[in-house]
């Protein structure tokens, strides 16, 4: 985070990354104070955004408090950088800010991510923003506001357990796939909502700062580089995280979360790497999976 | 023996009107104490009052804590009065839907504060859930169903052994029978002597049935317009009523 000196070119409508000066400083004072207290949540006074809620307004006021004039910024949806979604906040943010943007993990120092943590591993100095729709974890089981924040307060958090439990009784597992609860530094328990479980290991120990914008419920939080993130689980029914048959039909990656693509409709179908970053490189390296040792032979 | 309740001087006032006035009992061990009175006489106000969920106007409550020390109730953390609340207490509320989850299974309901107090076992929370279903009669079949799916006496058992999954040692029921028919009533009320009984728990009942004071308790307090105007033990009180009050509240109701 740095100081943001206004641009005086070039940005006659707008203040450097859409917010005043004063907004943002509210906004960094509760990532700081998130950052002290890591899984807390924090309130703040959102704003409107250019955007409609949903699309991720938490985490594009996170973005707009901590970008400085150098940074590279990355944008993803699904794990990909070309939805709608992403587009959008990206053209937004090199409209409001001219900041060099990029699809590219490793050039990135912020990347805002709706639903994944990319596969590449996250180094320090890199800033991870995520989009929140439900900040609390206990949210299902205990709608009143006043009551989840004394369960926080008072480490009450037999409830997520209920939520396990009830998962187990009518699978037979944890069924519980995204947005599922971790515990924080020994702490508090967050939602990293919405992503997918297959995201949370790699929230542990990361060396990236991770902040988190929730801008309908007005909360930030926040995990400071590698700080213990843990998901909960049963002694008898461990957490995993989701296992794929096959490795990615386009650059034979495995150990790395898949989408499904259909081909055509004769039922045909393909896994290929949700994080499409992550798949580019590695075609570009050498790698191949059927689908393209396939195309390659009939060429 | 030491008492496991100390009431001094308990008042409540609602601004200037009285919920309840100058209450002082001790409740022991195994003991079974019923607050009876008329509609409006201060019951559930002392009950709330004792167990934390109203804050009294004047006057302690001490509890006799499981390491030997009386401690006075509102001088207690939060944190820590909560964790007495669901580990040492039960709360059993006249209407079930306040005092269970009614979205979750049966299973969950019971095992909630087994998971509360650090639980992680699955399998053993499902098997001490069938245990205490068993307990309460109800059929182990129902356990992953919701208490949305429940008779009301079913649910009203459900809460029981939700309530006594961590054997707590202090049970308040504030009018536990009070929404079923009299069929289901004495099912229940047989239920709730045997469990008292077995599991040797002090438990204040909150009822204006006397025929509930007379089959569930040891002692009895008799409850007018927030005051305490007789108490005893309950044989002595329905049998040998002293306040005139009592003797027309014993009389108004056929013979139990
Ligand atoms: N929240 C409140 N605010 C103001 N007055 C109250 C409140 N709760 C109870 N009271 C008053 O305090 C008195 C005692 O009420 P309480 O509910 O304790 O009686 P009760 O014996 O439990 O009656 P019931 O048998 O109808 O449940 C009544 O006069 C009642 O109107
Ligand atoms: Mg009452």
């Amino acid at each position: 985070m740095r100081d943001n000196v206004p641009e005086t070119t070039g940005l006659a409508t707008y203040n450097f990354a859409y917010l005043d000066e004063q907004t943002k400083r509210m906004i960094r004072r509760a990532i700081l104070k998130a950052i002290a207290i890591p899984g807390y949540q924090v309130p703040f006074a959102s704003r409107e955004m250019p955007m409609p809620y949903g699309w991720g307004t938490g985490g594009v006021q996170v973005t707009a408090a901590i970008l400085g004039p150098d940074d590279v910024l990355k944008v993803i949806d699904q794990g990909a950088d070309d939805t709608t979604n992403a587009v959008s906040i990206r053209a937004f943010f090199q409209k409001v800010a001219h900041v060099a943007v990029t699809t590219k993990t490793r050039e990135a120092t912020i990347i805002q991510t709706r639903h994944r943590i990319p596969e590449g591993k996250l180094t320090e100095g890199q800033t991870l923003v995520y989009q929140v729709p439900i900040p609390e974890p206990l949210r299902f089981l205990e709608p009143r506001e006043t009551e989840t924040r004394k369960m926080h307060a008072l480490e009450e958090y037999g409830l997520m357990h209920v939520k396990l439990y009830e998962d187990i009784a009518r699978n037979g597992h944890i069924a519980t796939t995204y947005a599922y609860p971790v515990k924080v530094e020994g702490r508090y328990v967050m939602d990293p909502s919405p992503t997918p479980k297959f995201d949370n290991p790699k929230m542990h120990r990361s060396e990236a700062l991770q902040l988190f914008g929730a801008g309908r419920e007005k909360r930030i939080y926040a995990v400071p580089p590698f700080t213990d993130v843990v998901s909960l689980d049963f002694e008898d029914h461990p957490f995993e995280v989701q296992k794929f048959d096959k490795p990615c039909a386009l650059c034979g990656a495995e150990n790395v979360y898949l989408d499904e693509v259909v081909l055509d409709d004769k039922g045909g179908r393909m896994f290929v790497c949700s994080d499409t970053d992550h798949c580019e490189d590695r075609r570009e390296h050498g790698h191949a999976g059927h689908m393209l040792a396939n195309k390659e032979a009939a060429e | 023996m030491t008492p496991l309740l100390k009431v001094n001087d308990i008042s409540k006032f609602y601004g200037s009107r009285v919920g309840c006035r100058n209450v002082s009992f001790e409740l022991w061990p195994g003991e079974v104490l019923a607050i009876v009175g008329e509609s409006g006489s201060g019951k559930t106000t002392l009950l709330s009052c004792i167990s934390t969920r109203l804050m009294p106007t004047s006057g302690t409550v001490e509890y006799h804590m499981r390491d030997g020390q009386y401690r006075d109730l509102a001088r207690m953390g939060e944190a820590e009065r909560r964790f007495l609340m669901r580990t040492d207490w039960g709360f059993v509320h006249q209407n079930p839907a306040d005092g269970l989850r009614m979205t979750v299974s049966a299973g969950a309901n019971v095992g909630e504060r087994l998971m509360a107090i650090g639980d992680r076992h699955y399998g053993k929370i499902r098997e001490t859930a069938i245990d205490w279903l068993q307990r309460v009669e109800i059929d182990e079949s129902r356990i992953d169903d919701q208490p949305r799916a429940f008779s009301g006496g079913m649910r009203q058992r459900l809460q029981i052994a939700r309530n006594l999954v961590t054997s707590p040692r202090l049970v308040f029921m504030d009018e536990p029978t009070g929404g079923l028919d009299v069929s289901v009533q004495a099912r229940l009320l047989d239920l709730v002597r045997s469990l008292v009984h077995d599991l040797g728990l002090s438990a204040i009942i909150v009822t204006h049935d006397l025929a509930v004071a007379r089959l569930l308790s040891h002692r009895m307090m008799v409850m007018k317009d927030g005051v305490v105007i007789e108490q005893g033990l309950t044989d002595r009180v329905l049998d040998d009523p002293r306040e005139p009050y009592t003797q027309l509240l014993v009389s108004s109701i056929l013979q139990v």
